[in-house]
């Protein structure tokens, strides 16, 4: 296994700029590839998401946001963050740069697929933003996309619409299943001597879990698409039954609505947790760097990232409480769900626990990840509420549901992916950001997600309904729901103006920012010991690195320093060698 | 430092939010105090745990910040304290799926004596089917809804003669009876919602789900749908009526049976007739 990672072969460097910058199989472009896709559609998104909150903050002030207009917001906003944005950016994106750099490979083992995997990801967005200007405009199902309503009437984009979704999907999934097979087998395959599998960086543990989770959940949503699109255009009925559409009768019958929830929901729950464990892996590293302490807990952090993906393919129909599927699953999901906690508290408390008698350096990475603690406990914690089963009956399809899953999958993950940013900035670079600039950037984003997620908890649990264009006259919602909605959209308003503080950071530091260490921050694991910063393609120059420890040598008695690289053998200056 | 007091200051500032925010869930109006408690349960213990750990977070960044010349302490893990954390964190888990997997099973629990009552949803509109004097609902299906017809009701099922249609978005139900609400789409998903009585359930097209209640309190309570069925689904508004066994009963009088609304409609009558003529058509239920 172990004659892989020291490949002997020569590499052929590109020698064009389009087969360095464009064509390019060095997976660290790929990366920056991936990211800059998936941030650009994220920014998408972003209006998108300012624009409902225009609408629910000042409704019928806007007059170009029709009800129409506002559930194809819904639904391509959602699409767009939990797929095209996260899954892209922490797998590809993130994955891509780090796992070869931290293993110790000197690319992915399949550097032609993976860059096709970039192609088809780009052409998936393509498909996507096409959508937005076919006849009908985009599908405005919401973005579970339930039928029969994303393909009948009366929902916006029912003909060309939801096929190009649909369609956009299956490229993504073509794509997803072409880069995780990579990072699976880069993983198992291309580690340098001496990297066991117990000595691999929590971001490689996460990004490698979450990559297996992907190739198992994504084929259920595959297939969904594909029924969908045969059910709209083949005259099929897997999903739709006997309806009556706009008061014409459909020629579908005996379809099953709930089979789709089903499929869906086996690849959405899983879904979550695609997103989070690559969080999960990246904050613990962050966490560890920056408090110069060792991740507290490894072993305990790597099985229950184990423990969690393989629960999380259990727990699907806790989205489907009050779906109509047999009542009596109930039992078994909510029970399901409510273990899944446990883990997930384990490994917040190991975080803690690394905090704990740590030198924690109040860094703009470290003060993401401890925004991240804050936010993830209170969207851990709220989803304990819709997963136990009966507790989630009043709150499901309320404004409750909105402020859980924001907290727990949007806040969460964005703030580390910023901290990651920040981080690893310096290596991708070579040069170092502002400062005041990022702690500018870090408070109003912190503080003004909380204020905007935060409240939409107790109006939810006032029972104020989710996806609604306008609440209307409705007796049980009192004035001061409009007046806190209003607040919720000013301050969507400041972290939206927010943002252009980090795109300003980023543009100008690449070009005008200081030279950057090569380790500013002293990090032990394999990617800050790279002979070049930026490092360049085939990452190690003529020999691989050898890995002699775990990736979190921090503070150790008696070394000199407060780290020991990874590849720095035992008894070398100063250093005392732990097992 | 700073972050050590804004995650404080957030925590409190998180407690002061819901004890003086003024929304809170609306009066029950229905049996279902079990959810409730159990709601108010869960909200207890995830209050201790997001109090106690984002405390010690903002405890543990004060304490340790870096200084110079402050080193970290060496300690990769201490497996007393991790089995200790689980099994705290397990109890606390136990005490809310417990009471939350009790409420769950009233609520799959159907009580034998409850009446039923049919929603039927539409885009975007409401509207009822009570199973009249024999209790029982005549079979329905999309595929007969014409204009006279607007449920889709077989014409030669007797249990449906005298099925009442209620055809309007005002849905009355006597207070304190227990009732099974039957539900039943004719296109696409719906969810009947009314906060006051808590539980709700989507309506499904090519199948009939339901749930159960007993309304508590009299009064007039807006029903939602609470599940995204198109551009008006936020305008797709009912009314449910709690009152006395007296005015019911005058309400349900006012009421016609589906075997009357077809006898109005010409081509029904003569369908009836043949229908009465020939039992062995009769479809049975």
């Amino acid at each position: 296994m172990a004659t892989i990672a020291d490949d002997l072969r020569p590499l052929h460097h590109p020698k064009s700029w389009i087969g360095k910058y464009v064509w390019s199989q060095d997976h660290k472009v790929i990366a920056l590839q991936y990211a800059g896709t998936a941030i650009s559609v994220g920014i998408i998104a972003l209006v998108l998401s300012f624009m409902m909150r225009l609408q629910l903050g000042f409704p019928g002030r806007f007059h170009f946001i029709q009800p129409e207009n506002y559930l194809q917001f819904v639904t391509l906003h959602g699409m767009i963050m939990v797929v095209y944005l996260l899954t892209a950016l922490l797998l590809g994106g993130f994955g891509n740069y780090l796992i070869p750099l931290m293993v110790g490979a000197r690319d992915m083992v399949f550097p032609f697929v993976n860059m096709l995997s970039y192609w088809f990801y780009l052409l998936s967005v393509i498909v996507l933003l096409s959508s937005i200007f076919v006849p009908g405009g985009p599908t405005g199902g919401g973005w579970t996309l339930y039928p029969p309503q994303t393909i009948t009437g009366g929902t916006p984009g029912s003909n060309w619409g939801i096929i190009l979704m649909m369609v956009s999907l299956a490229i993504f999934i073509a794509a997803f299943t072409m880069g995780g097979l990579n990072y699976v087998t880069t993983v198992l395959q291309a580690r340098t001597k001496g990297m066991t599998l117990m000595r691999m960086p929590c971001s490689v543990w996460g990004i490698f879990v979450a990559s297996i989770m992907g190739l198992l959940a994504f084929p259920a949503l595959f297939v969904a698409a594909v029924m969908t699109i045969l059910d709209a255009v083949a005259g099929t009925s897997f999903f739709v039954p006997q309806i009556v559409s706009m008061g014409k009768l459909t020629q579908h019958v005996g379809g099953s609505p709930i089979l789709y929830q089903h499929l869906f929901w086996f690849f959405g729950h899983p879904e979550v947790y695609i997103v989070a464990l690559p969080a999960f892996g990246i904050v613990s590293d962050l966490i560890s760097v920056h408090a110069r302490k060792n991740i507290f807990g490894y072993r305990m952090m790597v099985w229950a990232i184990i423990i969690i993906g393989a629960l999380s393919f259990f727990v699907w129909a806790h989205h489907m409480y009050v779906s109509g599927m047999n009542p009596y699953f109930g039992f078994f999901f909510a029970t399901s769900t409510l273990i899944i906690a446990i883990p997930t508290a384990i490994k917040v408390y190991n975080w803690l626990l690394t905090l704990w008698r740590g030198d924690i350096h109040l860094r703009v990475p470290m003060l993401f990840a401890i925004a991240f603690l804050f936010t993830f406990i209170h969207g851990g914690l709220s989803g304990l509420f819709l997963g136990n089963v009966s507790v989630d009956v009043p709150l499901s399809d309320t404004f409750f549901v909105v402020g859980h899953f924001h907290m727990v999958m949007g806040v969460s993950p964005i703030l580390v992916i910023f901290g990651a940013i920040y981080h690893w900035y310096p290596k991708i670079t070579g040069r170092m950001w502002n400062e005041t600039l990022a702690r500018a950037h870090f408070w109003v984003t912190f503080l003004g997600a909380y204020a905007i997620f935060m409240p939409m908890h107790y109006i939810g649990i006032l029972g104020v309904p989710r996806r609604y264009y306008a609440l209307g006259e409705t007796a049980f919602i009192p004035p001061s729901v409009h007046y806190v909605n209003m607040g919720i959209t000013i301050a969507a308003g400041i972290v939206f103006a927010a943002q252009f503080l980090f795109f300003y950071n980023m543009i100008w530091s690449y070009f005008r920012g200081p030279k950057a260490d090569p380790n500013p921050w002293g990090g032990a694991s394999l990617e800050w010991q790279t002979p070049d910063t930026p490092p360049t393609h085939g990452n190690w120059g003529p020999r691989l690195p050898t890995v002699y420890r775990w990736a979190y040598d921090y503070s150790v008695p008696g070394a000199a320093h407060d780290f020991i690289p990874q590849n720095e053998p035992p008894g070398a200056a100063g250093s005392r060698a732990p097992a | 430092m700073i972050v050590a007091i804004v995650i404080a200051a957030l925590v409190l500032g998180s407690l002061l939010f819901h004890w003086l925010s003024p929304w809170w869930m609306t009066p029950l109006a229905s049996n279902w105090g079990s959810i409730d408690t159990a709601l108010i349960i869960t909200m207890w213990i995830c209050a201790v745990a997001f109090v106690a750990l984002n405390l010690f977070m903002a405890l543990t960044i004060w304490r340790y910040r870096h200084r110079p010349g402050s080193r970290a302490h060496y300690e990769p893990e201490n497996s007393r304290l991790e089995k200790r954390l689980t099994l705290w964190t397990a109890l606390g888990i136990a005490g809310m799926l417990a009471p939350g997997l009790l409420a769950w099973n009233q609520y799959v629990t159907v009580p034998a004596d409850a009446a039923v009552v049919e929603a039927n949803g539409e885009q975007w509109r409401w509207s009822f089917r009570l199973p009249g004097r024999d209790g029982v609902l005549g079979t329905a299906e999309p595929a007969r809804i014409t204009a006279d017809n607007a449920f889709g009701l077989n014409p030669d099922d007797p249990y449906g003669r005298d099925d009442l249609i209620v055809d309007t978005a005002e849905l009355h139900l006597p207070v304190n009876r227990p009732v099974k609400m039957v539900l039943r789409s004719k296109d696409v998903l719906h969810d009947f919602y009314v906060p006051e009585f808590r539980a709700k359930m989507d309506l499904v097209p090519g199948i009939v789900t339901y749930f159960w209640l007993t309304p508590t309190q009299k009064g007039s309570f807006d029903i939602l749908c609470a599940e995204l069925c198109g551009t008006g689904h936020s305008q797709m508004r009912g009314t449910v009526v709690v009152e006395d066994e007296a005015s019911y009963r005058k309400w349900l009088g006012d009421q016609m049976t589906f075997g009357q609304m077809m006898a109005q409609a010409g081509e029904g009558r003569t369908r009836l007739a043949r229908a009465d003529a020939n039992p062995s058509k009769r479809v049975a239920r």
